[in-house]
């Protein structure tokens, strides 16, 4: 199993990864191998296995609804770049905002 | 506003909706911190909502429950064994760079939302597909008169708790998508799953639009079709809703772009401006590389939870209109202007009713002054100067003949104004009830002064009577005209 190197620049670019040439070609072969060795998997027969959601046989992990104290603001950005006090700074994002 | 053309359009209009609300908890989904509106920036945040490193979310109960209400009051099917992703993005309100959300195995799927138009326009049963939760995202602050200055971030609202319902492209015009918002709305705050207030952003929509137009050959043509995102009030959905379908109608006359020919577009409304804009097309935006959330384990719901949690639901709008209606021997256009003002001005009415021991005429003063004073004053029920027994009161002593309808309103805005007892105002009015003895004098009097009248009551005009009553108000304000009009008669008749 080989990866294209577009599927690799294509992952770098959805990470934020500027990679080089050089490095695309290091990441494609080194992914490559990767991805051909978990697919030795495929050899198996998972039809009548059902999906693993979570590792652990744990469910229904659930806390109750009480407030807790928060961190104070000059604690939450503390270890922030840039910050005004009282927001987290980052360079200008116009537009659209997030998907939620 | 454009106004919907008299004519038809010559196309069928298919809308979807995505709705997230927030469920009003106590605190975040997966921590402790307040999910309180309007906090000073970034003092309801914690290691778990900042996204740092070490920290592990752990389920808000009643966030689960609350969305499970949400769900089982859309008609959905719970899923008895549900679990959650991470859906990867960069954008700086999201700290950890991912969302919580559910992909593949959301906790319920499948329901469906009647709206029925009270004037009988249109009835449409909406399929929702899914709703599931999932975490919101900060909020990005950008001062544009600043230029090129720092975006300012605010965390408070990261990782509050949010559900989000899908609905089938199963809506036919704006109008409708208004109506069904509005009864979604309705419903969701009956349940106290949301205060759904929109200028708070506890409920967001975003509109999936295109058209269905009917050729001469028979076929059917279908546009692009575009997701409206930006609209901050039900009025601007319908507003972008009827600006899109004709923007869609003219570019299909000019380009015959048919659905499948271009990816899907987003556009933003531009309320000020009446218009939608394309927005710029964000490039793999769907690539999400969702995969479970190995920090959160499964949740499985099993039927006796579901049946407890249905149990502590309450009657929804629907219910309560025929039951409503049924109760109080009212109309079903009265019931469903008092069941959409909400659960309260119906425990309000209902209380009204049980005192007065009569429905429509509590309805009436509801709608008529109570909604109405609400209106002018910008005021809650809860804040209402006039409490259910003091309108019970008000209403009994114009039932009884104390006085007549026109009175009571007179007196109604006096003890609203002066916050006094219905008896006091009665008393400070001078408004005493008028006895017997004195309604038959001052009927002789109007007698006597009036022979044209009594000649056309004995001649079989009973209606002339009608001019008397303007003539005793002058002489006694306190007199009721039905009272008045019936002892003229009948003394007119003696004679």
């Amino acid at each position: 199993m080989t990866l294209a190197r577009k599927d690799v620049a294509k992952v770098a670019m959805l990470a934020r990864l500027a990679l080089s040439d050089a490095e695309l070609d290091t990441m494609t072969s080194e992914l490559s191998k990767i991805v051909g060795f978990v697919s030795l998997l495929e050899e198996l027969d998972t039809s009548a296995v059902a999906p693993l959601a979570h590792p652990l046989d744990t469910q229904n992990a659930f806390r109750d609804d009480v407030p807790r104290p928060s961190l104070t603001t000059a604690e939450a950005l503390q270890s922030a770049p840039h910050h005004d006090g009282e927001c987290f700074l980052v360079p200008a994002v116009l537009g659209e905002t997030g998907a939620a | 506003m454009t106004k919907p053309a008299a004519t038809p359009e010559p196309y069928t209009t298919v809308i979807g909706l995505e709705v997230h609300v927030q469920l009003q908890t106590n605190t975040k989904l997966f921590c402790g911190c307040s999910t309180k509106f309007g906090a000073p920036p970034n003092t309801q945040v914690c290691p778990v909502c900042l996204g740092l490193p070490g920290s592990l979310p752990v389920m808000n109960r009643a966030a689960f429950q609350l969305a499970m209400k949400a769900a089982l009051a859309l008609e959905c099917r719970i899923a008895p064994f549900t679990k959650w992703d991470r859906k990867n993005y960069f954008y700086p309100d999201l700290p950890k760079g991912y969302q919580i959300s559910q992909f593949d195995l959301p906790f319920s799927s499948d329901g469906w939302l009647e709206v029925v138009d009270p004037k009988g326009a249109f009835a449409r049963k909406v399929g929702i597909i899914r709703v599931h939760l999932e975490e919101d995202a900060g909020k990005s602050m950008h001062d544009e008169a600043a230029g090129t200055a720092d975006t300012r971030i605010d965390l408070n609202r990261a990782g509050t708790p949010l559900c989000e319902i899908v609905t089938q492209p199963d809506l036919r015009s704006p109008q409708e998508a208004r109506a069904w918002l509005n009864e979604l709305k309705l419903l969701l705050v009956y349940l106290g799953v949301s205060d759904c207030n929109m200028q708070e952003g506890s409920l967001r929509v975003d509109a999936n639009v295109n058209l269905h137009i009917p050729c001469p050959d028979g076929s059917v043509a279908k546009t692009p079709i575009v997701e409206i995102k930006n609209m901050n009030s039900f009025r601007s959905v319908e507003r972008a809703l009827i600006y899109e379908a004709a923007r869609q109608y003219d570019e299909w006359q000019a380009t015959g772009a048919e659905l499948g020919t271009t990816p899907k577009q987003t556009r933003g409304w531009d309320d000020p401006a009446g218009v939608t804009r394309a927005q710029r097309h964000k490039e793999e935006s769907s690539d999400y590389r969702y995969f479970p959330d190995p920090d959160l384990v499964p949740v499985t719901v099993s039927e006796a939870e579901i049946a407890a949690v249905r149990a502590s639901m309450g009657a929804p709008p629907t219910v309560l209109r025929t039951t409503l209606a049924e109760r109080w021997k009212i109309s079903a256009y009265d019931a469903d202007v008092l069941v959409n003002q909400g659960r309260e001005i119906v425990a309000y009415f209902e209380e009204v009713a049980t005192r007065v021991g009569e429905g429509k005429v509590a309805s009436n003063w509801l709608q008529q002054d109570v909604l109405r004073t609400l209106n002018e004053r910008g005021e809650a029920i809860a804040a209402f100067p006039i409490r259910p027994d003091a309108l019970a009161d008000l209403i009994g002593r114009v039932q009884q003949g104390d006085f007549d309808t026109s009175r009571g309103r007179e007196i109604f805005a006096e003890v609203l104004a002066s916050g006094r007892s219905v008896a006091d105002v009665v008393a400070s009015l001078g408004i005493a009830a008028v006895g017997d003895d004195e309604l038959i004098a001052l009927c002789r009097e109007l007698i006597t002064a009036n022979p044209k009248i009594v000649a056309d009551v004995q001649g079989g005009k009973e209606q002339a009577a009608a001019g008397l009553i303007g003539q005793a108000k002058k002489k006694n304000p306190n007199v009721n005209p039905a009272k008045v009009r019936q002892t003229c008669i009948d003394l007119i008749k003696a004679m």
